[in-house]
């Protein structure tokens, strides 16, 4: 049973950081209708702004926020260079046209950092696990990633609910034409947008650098399994994107979790151990599959009409 | 005149053509070369072009020329670089090789090629057993051999039970094999990660805490190993499951790991501080052309490799074209090893000693690894008795 609560913490955690990550996805693939291969590349170079900045100031805090205006910075930057000319084209321009940025994000970190990577240590006040529950521990650091994506995900709630820049958002997603007719300038709402994507994927990034190593091409696994979070979600759901995320880390988790031992009593062991992480994989791609088929618009869709 | 004048010209091409591919020793060399694990790469051509540079970049007097190729960690791309090695550039060796499923899906290529194959990293179990064949060689493992060094010497400090993790592709699988044929105390569970997209290993450390068990057993190679490290004692089970390793602590990963990596052994065949003196003229000529790198074991292997090929081609007087007498000086093992002598097998794996490292500061205040102690002398895998050859 503990084990049950402890998984679960697990699952949420990677869901949240899943989140981040699809949240920027899902608002420059819903507003402004660019899809953005490069949205990983984001990812990666928060991770490097991360582990450079906190070496340079030696501070994990102040590190993290540098790096998170870096990764802002950087998006802006890219969206007003290169994705600013995009717009309107085919998907299939966008592809050809991120996926090269995807290799020249990689050569860039080759050249500047180097092929082995960085670590991000953990400062000592987050590197201790912490008793949440009697006979639970959990590694404080992960417990800080949960309340920081929730912070998060509450802060972008707010903002696209309650403020005026998130209603020109929602309108946006729902049809982009008509508030270009209306007199909105689209230009640097799209700018803002895209900045606000890279700045959430740069802070997913950091925030799981001192998890993983920050290494080149980091960005691309976790990008499949958030192209599936918005897929789930619907395009341009901020909310879709968070109960999808959810569901996806729980499933992931909880999968490689506890299948091995449902197999086992099916299976002899070492078939089980082998098939048992092969499908937990699938699970997700499964489940993304069903709602294709059961509502192929995902299951909030932004612009119903 | 000028129909024979493009005549004499393309015979003169045809010939010189000819001429040259002759006068070369041609080796082709597989790895990864791109991607997260592309520092494994780059330490075994570091280590292969050393040992070229040591061999006066010639074997018995010709030139050597290599090409490198990319198997960006996936089995299809090896096998089809493999194939292009053999069919279209005609090599006569073909080594490297880090990944085990890499291997596999190459194996056939060149065994049907007959070209010889010198893995220098890759030890699948099915190669040392029923997939052994006269025209590959080893001069690394079989893959069940390290961890098993590390069973036993789990079994000398009184471990009574351990938690296993591992990836799940063909290593992953010996290597959990491995360590259960020689660790005497309970396997109290074993878990396979998705390799090698899975990077976060939350699910499963929980899972070993909760078993009860004493301690955990990993094998998790290049970047991986560093995540692993770091995920463990942010659970804070350094203090509580001891982690005993095979392949997860090394010089690359080592920089990155930090103080994560103090006192988690590992088994290895070899360690920069081997007292032989090639081993010796090795690190320090490494250190000094690739300034702030440091050799690895991938990179010691690869090394051998190069001199194994070496002692063919001295062997045959650079006729390439005798195989079986290079197959028989191949199987001498004449060569000084960088891990001092070792025998090959009835496989062509080597019968070798493992050792148990430690990580230590050194001299320059750094971390570095360092042989504590032998575990096991002139170990020999367990799936020779398999292979059809005698």
């Amino acid at each position: 049973m503990l084990l049950v609560v402890e998984q679960f913490l697990n699952g949420l955690q990677f869901g949240l950081l899943l989140f981040l990550l699809a949240a920027g996805l899902t608002l420059v693939f819903g507003i402004m209708d660019l899809v953005n291969l490069a949205h990983g590349s984001l990812y990666m170079m928060g991770a490097y702004f991360a582990a450079t900045f906190v070496a340079w100031t030696g501070s994990f805090v102040l590190g993290g926020v540098l790096a998170l205006g870096a990764t802002l910075l950087l998006g802006i930057v890219l969206e007003y260079t290169a994705l600013r000319h995009l717009y309107g084209r085919d998907h299939l321009d966008h592809v050809l046209a991120t996926f090269g940025l995807i290799l020249f994000f990689n050569e860039a970190v080759r050249l500047i950092w180097g092929p082995a990577g960085l670590a991000l240590p953990l400062p000592s006040w987050l590197a201790f696990p912490v008793t949440i529950l009697p006979g639970i521990q959990y590694p404080a650091y992960r417990l800080a990633i949960i309340v920081v994506a929730l912070l998060v995900a509450l802060l972008l709630y707010l903002g696209v609910m309650r403020t005026r820049i998130g209603m020109l958002i929602r309108a946006g997603a729902s049809n982009r034409e008509m508030i270009g007719a209306l007199g909105i300038n689209i230009k640097l709402l799209y700018t803002l947008v895209f900045g606000l994507g890279a700045a959430l994927a740069g802070l997913a990034g950091l925030m799981q650098a001192p998890i993983l190593t920050v290494q080149i091409g980091m960005g691309e696994n976790i990008l499949i399994l958030a192209f599936v979070v918005i897929v789930i979600g619907g395009i341009g759901s901020i909310r879709g994107a968070f109960i999808a995320a959810i569901m996806i880390g729980l499933i992931d988790t909880m999968g490689r979790a506890f299948l091995p031992n449902l197999l086992r009593q099916v299976l002899n062991s070492a078939a089980a151990s082998t098939a048992a992480p092969a499908m937990s994989s699938m699970l997700i791609y499964l489940l993304m599959a069903i709602v294709l088929v059961a509502r192929p618009e995902g299951l909030f869709p932004a612009n119903r009409r | 005149m000028r129909t024979s004048f493009w005549l004499a010209g393309a015979a003169a091409l045809l010939f010189s053509s000819t001429a040259f591919a002759g006068d070369t020793i041609k080796i082709g060399f597989v790895s990864t070369f791109s991607g997260p694990t592309a520092v494994i790469g780059n330490d075994m051509r570091n280590s292969f072009e050393l040992a070229l540079d040591h061999l006066g970049r010639k074997m018995d007097g010709k030139p050597v020329e290599v090409i490198y190729e990319d198997d960006q960690q996936k089995p299809d791309v090896g096998k089809q670089k493999t194939e292009k090695l053999v069919q279209s550039d005609k090599v006569d060796f073909i080594a490297g090789y880090i990944w085990s499923n890499v291997l596999l899906a190459s194996l056939k290529s060149a065994v049907d090629s007959q070209t010889f194959l010198i893995s220098a990293n890759a030890g699948p179990s099915q190669l040392a057993g029923e997939l052994c064949s006269p025209y590959v060689f080893s001069t690394s493992w079989q893959n069940d051999q390290t961890p098993a060094a590390m069973g036993l010497y789990m079994n000398q400090k009184g471990v009574k039970s351990v938690f296993l993790i591992g990836p799940n592709y063909a290593a992953g699988k010996d290597m959990l094999a491995g360590l259960k044929s020689t660790f005497k105390g309970q396997v109290v569970g074993e878990e396979y990660t998705v390799w090698p997209s899975q990077l976060d290993f939350s699910a499963e450390l929980s899972k070993a805490r909760a078993s009860g068990a004493e301690s955990i057993f990993v094998f998790y190679p290049g970047a991986a190993g560093v995540q692993f490290l770091n995920q463990y004692s942010q659970a804070g089970l350094k203090e509580k499951m001891p982690l005993y390793t095979a392949f997860t602590v090394d010089e690359l990963s080592l920089p990155l790991q930090k103080d994560n990596a103090i006192g988690v052994p590992g088994a290895q065949e070899w360690v920069n501080d081997l007292p032989n003196e090639q081993n010796k003229t090795f690190v320090a000529d490494y250190r000094k052309k690739y300034t702030g790198l440091r050799p690895t074991y991938y990179g010691a292997q690869a090394y051998d490799a190069a001199q194994l090929i070496n002692s063919a081609v001295v062997a045959v007087k650079g006729d390439t074209s005798k195989k079986d007498a290079m197959k028989a000086e191949m199987e001498k093992a004449n060569f000084k090893s960088l891990r001092g002598s070792f025998k090959f097998g009835n496989n062509h794996i080597p019968i070798q000693n493992f050792y148990l490292q430690d990580v230590v500061k050194d001299a320059d205040g750094q971390l570095s690894l360092k042989t504590v102690a032998t575990i096991v002398e002139n170990d020999q895998d367990r799936f020779h008795d398999k292979c059809p050859m005698k």
